[in-house]
């Protein structure tokens, strides 16, 4: 009886949570495909009464949706792939090999987790402008080559790989790199596709850096130009939410297909034990 | 031993030089520039930049405006934080429950807010919290409570934020939650329900206790990263009604980015990190070993 | 596994140097490259069909017009020039043209426009005064205003004619007057004016027409002098008295829909929207709005002069082709097709002479309100100031501060921010 209850509560409950977790997603689909204005009445449409692609083709149209979708997507794949290398390098060797500094090194690092990202930006901005990297690719991609919770995260991970198999190893006389290489990443592969989602998602959807670095509009990734016609366009909704679609989709597709590889790294890197 | 030695800062290297270089080195030159008068007429002409010493800070200070930000930004972290994990434990613990259904599913469509592109969902929330054609007001109206100008009323358009970023938050630290949740043993609460406890004992004899080193880290991490409120009110309220939605990140934004003063833009970043630092450090002390490496 | 990292290694270098590459690669400098110009909001979609007449008359010369959202021009233009990334021309906010000379990005005008077809005097006076810049080799020319901008009257003639009052208001008493007795006969939802809490343009003019902001050479404020006090009582006293909402614009749902429903008599605005309440107001209700001068304290005042200017960069490399662009915007036919195209007004008389504007009853009082306009404080920290004025004037309004202590506050907060100017200027004279 009491169980019986509990089922209906529980689940009740949980319902009514996805619910309000996807409902506003939801809503922003079904206004994408309303005609201008139709969401400005009252009552408040749910569903679009007749389905238009008019805002789509305005977005990919006069507004070039296009260009910021590519941008967005080659600095992500462009992040992703350095970053991904970088701190799968560095992880394994704060991990496995011993070397002068080691531990202390990794603990500042721990420590500046604690610095806010921003405090960082304006010197930065600075310091590539005499490099020429201001409104380039490389200037968006520069901050994001490497990062503490990275290493972090292939640490933790790489911490499991036994020491007599890369004992094991040296015995037979293969070097280092090959170790790293043939045995070390295979093993680390799991950790390498939950670095890779967690790299891409951040700088698909990274805003202040981008607005800051680039100022040429055809550089500008989604959320950049996003931001800018929510500032112009404030009345066409529909639009706004069009682009909104066209911004989330992606990153929800790459999640729904490797959610797996996302959730077990957030929990590897911070659950201890 | 000394090949490894190599090896070890040859693969550590290129990860540390790029966190040196663009990390490091400019926040030790953000840190020299809080010390001196950049502005407009210095960025022009470098000649006429002037080293200030602790002046920044001390104007800073005496900023009403930066006091507002300071007080939005601790409004937004102090009401935000126990709302957001407070909604994440509550969907840990249902998801949980031995009597939960579709457990994958639910927890997919629970995360899936937390993945998306905050430009993108403030977008969609600034109209779902329109004061005429938002859903939300239309909602309220049908109960009889009368509709609330979100983003436009002083007093409400940080509770909208709040409630925007719980949304968008909670499933972050619901996941994380979940598998510490998952990691207590059936056992014990098979053993506690022999014994004669009822579910809310369980709660908070078993289940509480045992979240708690969880708990402080979600918390920790939450904390500082609800202190970096910047891109909803870039978004959502500009900094509006009345300067009611500045946060610290907001007001150094356009301090450093609208009126060039990248001196004080700098001073307020620093504030900011020492802040957040304070605030780390006082909770720490709740849990003695962050790094989880006894070895 | 070895390969997959390794090509992925690779992938990551070749991106990297790629994307180093065009860091590097000189897309803006090229000399035969496009000419850049950066322009905001509606005009640069505009501006796309005009350029045919100019590529027609200098084949060769190809345009990239980039659009800025004017909540963000500001910013990227600054951001633009601390990275080297301005364009060769673009449309400037003529409040933005202090900033800009004292950051010395700008190319003075006054010989081009000498040597070219375009007559200086045909401008508007105080118009033209904006884009006047001191310098230490004396005042020069550093933009060519595009449009012009000014606040005046828009008015629902039928609400003042149904109150007593035959015509506009001309003098501050009048406009109570008449503000007044609209209230009382409109009842609950019945204003005499709409000023949103956020726009401080009306505030501006009202000032402008009481005398001098700032003190001692534009480095100390003169907020809480008896000046820029008259014009905060009178400002403040609107709302105080009920004869306005105190509402920003953001709480308006519809400025059109509640100008006709009659919720307002008076709105303070600019030229953009004699095109706008021709489109969004009910027939019903077209002939029966109008617009006049701003009234001053004791006849027709002076107003904000507002608009963009055309400016030439300094850092162009293709000076040349793009001040003939600049001159093809400006020749009197250019602009009365600009204006047909956005309801932007000349800032040639000569334009004026159109039919589209000579007979146009709302816009001949923006032509009579143009021939008595003044300039904002042409120091780069004036945007600034402009904005903490009305968030000032805003505190006042909601009775949150007294107007003694409020304007006291803003010129102790203007003393400090011009602190650096002052020093600047001590700095000169000490050098002499």
């Amino acid at each position: 009886m009491n169980a019986r209850w509990a089922v209906w509560v529980v689940n009740g409950l949980l319902a009514g949570l996805a619910f309000v977790s996807l409902f506003p997603l939801l809503w922003m689909l079904s206004v994408s495909f309303m005609p201008a204005g139709a969401s400005s009445t009252l009552p408040t449409p749910i569903f679009p009464s007749t389905v238009t692609l008019d805002n789509y083709r305005q977005l990919f149209g006069s507004i070039g949706m296009g260009r910021y979708f590519m941008n967005s997507l080659a600095l992500a794949l462009l992040s992703s792939a350095i970053s991904v290398s970088f701190n799968v390098m560095a992880g394994y060797a704060f991990a496995k090999l011993r070397f002068r500094g080691r531990d202390a090194i990794f603990k500042t690092l721990l420590g500046a987790l604690v610095i806010p990202g921003q405090v960082a930006m304006l010197p930065l901005f600075l310091m590539l402008k005499p490099l020429g990297l201001i409104n380039s690719y490389a200037g968006a991609v520069v901050p994001m080559m490497a990062s503490v919770f990275g290493i972090f995260l292939v640490r933790q991970f790489a911490r499991g790989i036994p020491d007599d198999l890369l004992e094991a190893a040296r015995i037979d006389g293969a070097s280092e790199w090959r170790i790293f290489l043939t045995i070390v990443v295979p093993l680390l592969a799991p950790v390498l596709a939950t670095l890779a989602i967690f790299s891409f998602l951040g700088s698909w959807n990274d805003f202040m850096w981008p607005l800051i670095v680039l100022t040429d509009d055809s550089l500008h990734t989604l959320p950049v130009a996003l931001a800018g016609l929510s500032r112009e366009h404030v009345q066409d909704n529909e639009l706004m939410m069009a682009g909104s679609v066209v911004t989330i989709l992606p990153v929800l597709l790459v999640f729904l297909a490797l959610q797996r590889h996302y959730m077990d790294g957030l929990m590897a890197g911070s659950v201890k034990g | 031993m000394r090949k490894t030695q190599l090896v070890g800062w040859a693969l550590a290297a290129p990860a540390l030089v790029v966190i040196a270089v663009f990390f490091a080195l400019p926040v030790a030159a953000g840190l020299l520039l809080s010390l001196t008068d950049f502005d407009l007429y210095a960025l022009a002409d470098l000649s006429t930049l002037r080293f200030v010493g602790l002046q920044n800070y001390a104007r800073l200070l005496q900023t009403p405006l930066f006091w507002q930000a300071l007080g939005n930004t601790f409004y937004f972290v102090v009401v935000g934080v126990p709302v957001s994990i407070g909604l994440s434990l509550g969907a840990a613990l249902l998801l949980n429950a031995r009597v939960a259904k579709w457990q994958p599913l639910f927890r997919t469509a629970l995360f899936a807010p937390v993945v998306t592109t905050v430009v993108a969902v403030a977008v969609i929330w600034r109209y779902l919290l329109h004061t005429r054609y938002g859903l939300i007001n239309q909602g309220l109206e049908s109960i009889g409570v009368g509709p609330v100008d979100w983003l436009g009323n002083p007093h409400w358009a940080m509770p909208a934020i709040i409630l925007f970023a719980a949304w968008k938050n909670f499933g972050y630290n619901m996941v994380i939650l979940l598998a510490a949740l998952q990691a207590v043993p059936r056992e014990l609460y098979e053993s506690a329900r022999v014994d004669g406890a009822r579910p809310l004992r369980q709660l908070v004899d078993l289940t509480l206790p045992m979240l708690t080193p969880t708990l402080v880290m979600v918390g920790i991490m939450t904390i500082t990263g609800y202190f970096q409120l910047f891109a909803e009110p870039y978004v959502m309220t500009q900094g509006g009604p009345l300067r009611s939605t500045v946060s610290v990140l907001y007001f150094m934004y356009e301090e450093g980015f609208r009126w060039w003063n990248l001196g004080n833009a700098s001073a307020v970043a620093f504030a900011l990190f020492v802040v957040i630092f304070a605030v780390s450090w006082v909770l720490l002390r709740f849990d003695r070993d962050p790094t989880g490496a006894t070895a | 596994m070895k390969a997959r990292r390794a090509a992925l290694k690779g992938l990551g270098a070749l991106a990297l140097g790629g994307a180093g590459a065009l860091a590097g690669c000189g897309r803006r400098d090229d000399p035969n490259g496009p000419l850049h110009f950066w322009a905001m909001g509606r005009e640069a979609e505009v501006v796309a069909e005009l350029l045919p007449a100019f590529h027609a008359r200098h084949p060769g010369v190809q345009v990239r017009v980039q659009q800025l959202p004017w909540t963000a021009a500001h910013e990227k233009l600054l951001t633009a020039y601390a990275g080297g990334a301005l364009p060769d021309l673009c449309q400037l906010g003529n409040t933005w043209l202090p900033e800009f000379t004292a950051l010395d990005a700008l190319e003075p005008l006054d010989a081009r426009l000498a040597g070219s077809g375009v007559p200086r005097d045909d401008y508007f006076a105080g118009i033209l005064d904006t884009n006047v810049m001191p310098t230490a080799q004396g005042p020069r020319l550093f933009g060519l205003p595009w449009y012009v901008d000014t606040r005046l009257l828009f008015y629902r003639s039928d609400l003042l004619r149904a109150a007593g009052f035959a015509q506009a208001p001309r003098s501050w008493a009048e406009w109570l007057d008449a503000m007044r007795a609209i209230r009382q006969r409109g009842g609950r939802n019945g204003f005499g004016a709409l000023l949103p809490l956020n726009e401080p343009d009306p505030l501006f003019a009202l000032a402008l027409q009481q005398g001098a902001l700032l003190a001692d050479d534009d480095t100390r404020g003169a907020f809480s002098k008896p000046a820029f006090r008259r014009a905060l009582d009178f400002y403040a006293g609107i709302f105080h008295e009920g004869l306005a909402p105190v509402m920003t614009d953001a709480q308006i749902s519809n400025v059109w829909d509640e100008f006709a429903r009659g919720m307002f008599a008076f709105y303070v605005s600019g030229p953009w929207n004699i095109g706008e309440f021709r489109r969004r107001l009910p027939t019903a209700l077209q002939g029966r709005w109008a617009t006049a001068p701003l009234p001053g304290p004791d006849g027709p005042g002076v107003s904000t002069a507002g608009g963009s200017s055309l400016v030439l960069f300094k850092s162009s490399r293709r000076k040349e082709a793009a001040w003939r662009l600049i001159e093809f915007l400006s020749e009197t036919d250019t602009m009365q097709r600009f204006h047909a195209l956005t309801g932007d007004l000349p800032p040639r008389r000569s334009a004026w002479r159109a039919p589209a504007l000579a007979l146009d009853a709302p816009s001949q009082a923006f032509a009579q309100q143009l021939e008595r306009v003044r300039a904002a404080p042409k120091i780069p920290e004036w945007e600034r100031i402009f904005q903490e004025m009305q968030q000032t004037a805003q505190r006042v309004v909601q009775r949150v501060q007294g107007a003694e202590a409020a304007t006291a506050q803003l010129d102790a907060w203007v003393d400090a921010l011009l602190e650096k100017r002052r020093w600047l200027r001590a700095r000169a004279a000490a050098a002499r």
